[in-house]
């Protein structure tokens, strides 16, 4: 390869050309500024919220404007950012590389993808802009339905998002089924790539149930049909049924791309083989398939019958016991090894303990008669941060800095990078840990007004909403400015053993040269010496 | 050049061999409705048109000439509505075991029921 | 091995090696997306399945204002859909291009004659009142809340017919291309899996027939 090449940052050249692109990385590029712009504007959100919340009764905003903070900052969160963030932004990019593909299996419906998550996105703002919604993420009846927000402007954009979501599915699917290197077996691929064929089986089995789930909530609104609503015969508690089919295992298409991504920084930065890469890549699987027997759990108090409260509750303990599994094996992947501290890995090892204390907690949640004191508290809150921040956001953090240099060929600032992280972690723990105190004292979720005696607590997790704040807005500007003045990088700068290290960064348009020979295990440390370039 | 193996192509007569079997269920399905079995003709009935699915998959849709991988797709899905209609049952058709508990007494044994009218067996006090 | 090779057909995308890895993928990916399908349908199967539990007298009274005739016909018409969509395929394997087109023709007329049929008995529903949810003004069947009957009804066969109306757009692109000689028995792929997506149609129509029109 020579010096001078054109990447795929530049070549083909002009707007049509990214427009048009059916270029993964690309694709995957356009997905990443979109999903860390609704991060901000979820973000937004939160930090309003945690104003609100710094006192009792009104602080900034009425009942109403609060209802819709927390309600949008749900549905930003979970449907414009954190389902898409890691596969569509971070796996686009990495997948075919990681395979020693030219591309994915369809790079057209790739483009479709992401077309349809603007489109979405567009319903999503319109609903904003013209009142917004006030229902909680979950969208439940019978407000849901009675609501004179902008519901059906919103949910028609959630449903939209959907089919984004599933034609990713359907592409990953393929191209790890077909589009392997010659050489690279099910069981020699990295470990990442099975994070996301497990997240992309759940996309695709479970989000076209959210989107007949919407459909029939749009007609209950529209047409009345009444099979939600109980004066014409219907049942609200179904709408739960439905709603939390696609929901629970929406939660591991969050979580399961993160625990790949840990899967590769904990080898790479412990410079050692993965502790039990088949107990792993089956517990990604055991995961994926447990989660859709499961949803009830979030229904132990809405009226559903005994045997099936007793029966979600068995399977949930169920389902974390791969989770489990993994993070032993991570935890067993570090022993004896040598490990460096830079921003991955910071972030890696704040994922493992974070990732802890929100899976734990899961488990408390699924006991039948704990859940009872628990549901609707802000431990359930504190809890599903902890997964989806503490687990996901923290993931993602740690493969964005990983993989910055292959997308950008530049370094980010490590210093700033571990600076920012520090902040992120305190600000992370002193915002949400503060919350499981709250709801074991009986501080309920989606409250705009609160006892006096909560408010020390309520304050304190203000206060730490500010610091993880800073933490991002230093994240953000280290990242911008790396893209300008950073350190340019070699192919290779930690040292890894997975293919898309073989490349340039950044890669060129078409990927590799020639065909990759697979000539080792992708955690081979033990075999290979590889130095950082 | 292209692999033609791979390309089962099915003689005509199977193709239309299945349409006259789909064809001769779709009478039976009618006629069977007219009989009534209780509570059979719901699972004849959906028997029936699984065994007419299975057709259009198995030879119009070509699952079992293809490679294992699609026929497991779809099996997949079918297993996981049946997941997804059995667990939502165990909630809609036993809601009402609630009934059962609160409405008997609440231990057998106390003895307040022993001076209580006989029909108070609900375990409330009158 | 180079993949510039003088004799790489124009249809292989750049990405794939051979013909048969893209076919295989192009078939893999529709199955998927039939998955996907299923699912969506399968939701409302569940309201069905719950709904009819609960209310089997009620079924049995609303489903009698179904008309059985009808049904019948539309179910043979979209089996016979089937076979033509089948053999339309079939003749394009063999490279006997009229065939395949007269046949892809015939799947797109019992098509239509699907949605005069479904015309003529949502029509007739909308004129005695037997409407869906809040719309619902037909006093005639026995039971509690009958409308719930309606609206599912509405919802599983109006999600269907949607997809009927999806196939024929998808249908009618691919005889376009057909006839514009875009296909041979080299490569048919679009075919095949337009063929899939209408049997899949179909398969959710053998599954609608016996539970809406045959009650017991």
């Amino acid at each position: 390869m020579s010096e001078t090449y054109e990447s795929y940052l530049t070549y083909p050249k002009g707007i049509k050309s990214w427009l048009f692109t059916l270029d993964h990385k690309r694709i995957g590029l356009m997905y990443l500024f979109a999903v860390m712009f609704f991060f901000f504007i979820g973000g937004v959100f939160a930090i309003l919220i945690r104003l609100e919340l710094l006192t009792p009764a009104e602080t900034i905003v009425g009942a109403d404007t609060y209802n819709q903070f927390f309600t949008l900052h749900g549905a930003i969160m979970i449907f414009l950012f954190i389902i898409p963030a890691i596969p569509a932004a971070l796996g686009n990019f990495v997948l075919p590389l990681m395979l020693g593909a030219k591309d994915v299996a369809f790079p057209k419906l790739n483009l479709a993808s992401f077309y349809v998550y603007v489109f979405g996105s567009l319903f999503a703002i319109y609903s904003i802009i013209t009142g917004a919604v006030d229902t909680g993420w979950t969208f439940y009846t019978p407000y849901s339905t009675e609501s004179t927000t902008s519901v059906i402007s919103m949910t028609l954009g959630v449903f939209i998002l959907g089919f984004s979501s599933i034609f990713t599915g359907i592409n990953f699917i393929v191209t790890v089924h077909k589009l392997r290197a010659p050489g690279m077996t099910w069981f020699n691929q990295p470990l990442f790539i099975w994070g996301l064929y497990a997240t992309a089986i759940i996309q695709v089995l479970a989000t076209p149930v959210l989107a007949i789930t919407l459909v029939l909530l749009i007609l209950e609104r529209t047409l009345g049909i009444g099979i939600f609503d109980p004066a014409m015969g219907g049942d609200p508690v179904l709408y739960q049924h439905f709603f939390w089919f696609y929901s629970h295992p929406a939660v591991y298409i969050m979580i399961l791309p993160g625990m790949g991504i840990i899967s590769e920084t904990i080898t790479v930065f412990s410079r050692k083989k993965i502790f039990g890469y088949k107990a792993i890549a089956f517990s990604s699987l055991a995961i994926a398939f447990v989660s859709f027997l499961v949803w009830g759990h979030h229904m132990f108090t809405s009226g559903q019958s005994e045997i099936a409260a007793m029966i979600f509750s068995f399977l949930t303990f169920l389902v974390g016991i791969p989770s489990g599994i993994k993070t032993f094996n991570w935890l067993a992947t570090m022993y004896k090894g040598q490990i460096s501290l830079e921003a991955p890995m910071i972030y890696t090892l704040s994922f493992l303990f974070l990732f802890t204390i929100g899976g734990l907690t899961g488990i408390f949640l699924g006991a039948l008669a704990l859940d009872v004191h628990l549901h609707d508290t802000y431990f359930v809150v504190a809890h599903f941060h902890y997964v989806m921040v503490g687990g996901t956001v923290m993931a993602f953090l740690a493969g964005l800095h990983y993989w910055w240099p292959k997308i950008w060929g530049r370094m980010y600032n490590e210093r700033l990078a571990q600076i920012s992280a520090f902040l992120v972690f305190i600000g992370f723990n002193v915002t949400f840990f503060t919350q499981f105190i709250l709801g074991t004292q009986g501080m309920p979720r989606r409250y705009y007004n609160y006892l006096d005696q909560y408010q020390p607590l309520h304050a304190f997790s203000s206060f730490g909403s500010w610091i993880m704040a800073a933490g991002f807005l230093l994240m953000g500007y280290y990242m911008i400015h790396s893209l300008f003045k950073g350190k340019k990088a070699g192919k290779n700068p930690w040292g890894a053993l997975t293919l898309e290290w073989t490349t340039p960064s950044p890669p060129p348009h078409h990927n590799f040269d020639e065909i990759p020979k697979i000539e080792h295990g992708p955690y081979d440390y033990d075999k290979i010496l590889v130095e950082r370039d | 050049m292209s692999e033609k193996h791979k390309e089962h192509i099915l003689p005509l007569k199977v193709y239309l061999g299945v349409a006259a079997a789909l064809m001769f269920l779709t009478a039976i399905t009618v006629a069977v409705s007219f009989v009534d079995l209780g509570g059979w003709n719901a699972l004849v009935a959906v028997g029936i048109a699984t065994f007419k699915a299975l057709l259009v998959a198995l030879f119009f849709m070509h699952l079992l000439y293809d490679k294992k991988i699609n026929l497991f797709v779809f099996s997949i899905s079918l297993i996981m509505v049946g997941v997804f209609i059995t667990l939502t049952m165990f909630d809609t058709l036993r809601r009402a075991d609630l009934y059962d508990i609160t409405d008997g007494p609440i231990n057998k044994n106390a003895k307040m029921y022993e001076n209580m009218p006989v029909d108070s067996t609900a375990g409330e006090h009158h | 091995m180079s993949d510039h090779a003088a004799n790489r057909p124009e249809f292989l995308a750049h990405h794939f090696s051979t013909v048969e890895q893209q076919r295989d993928s192009a078939k893999l990916g529709m199955w998927i997306f039939l998955l996907t399908e299923i699912l969506l349908f399968g939701g409302l199967f569940c309201a069905y399945s719950v709904y009819r539990a609960w209310h089997p007298d009620m079924f049995y009274n609303a489903h009698k204002f179904l008309n059985v005739q009808l049904g019948t016909l539309n179910t043979v018409v979209l089996i016979t859909s089937s076979l033509t969509m089948a053999l339309s395929i079939r003749f394009i394997q063999v490279n006997d291009k009229k065939k395949a087109i007269l046949f892809l023709v015939s799947t797109l007329i019992f098509a239509s004659i699907f949605l005069i049929v479904k015309y003529f008995e949502y029509s007739h529903k909308f004129h005695l009142g037997q409407l869906p949810g809040k719309y619902y003004t037909f006093n005639g069947v026995e039971g509690s809340n009958p409308h719930i009957f309606f609206s599912i009804y509405f919802a599983m066969t109006g999600l269907h017919g949607i997809h009927i109306i999806a196939g024929m757009i998808v249908l009618v692109w691919v005889l376009v291309k057909m006839i514009n000689n875009n296909f041979s028995a080299e490569y048919y792929t679009p075919v095949e899996m337009a063929g899939l997506y209408w049997h899949l149609v179909d398969l959710v129509w053998i599954y609608l027939f016996p539970l809406l029109y045959l009650i017991g």
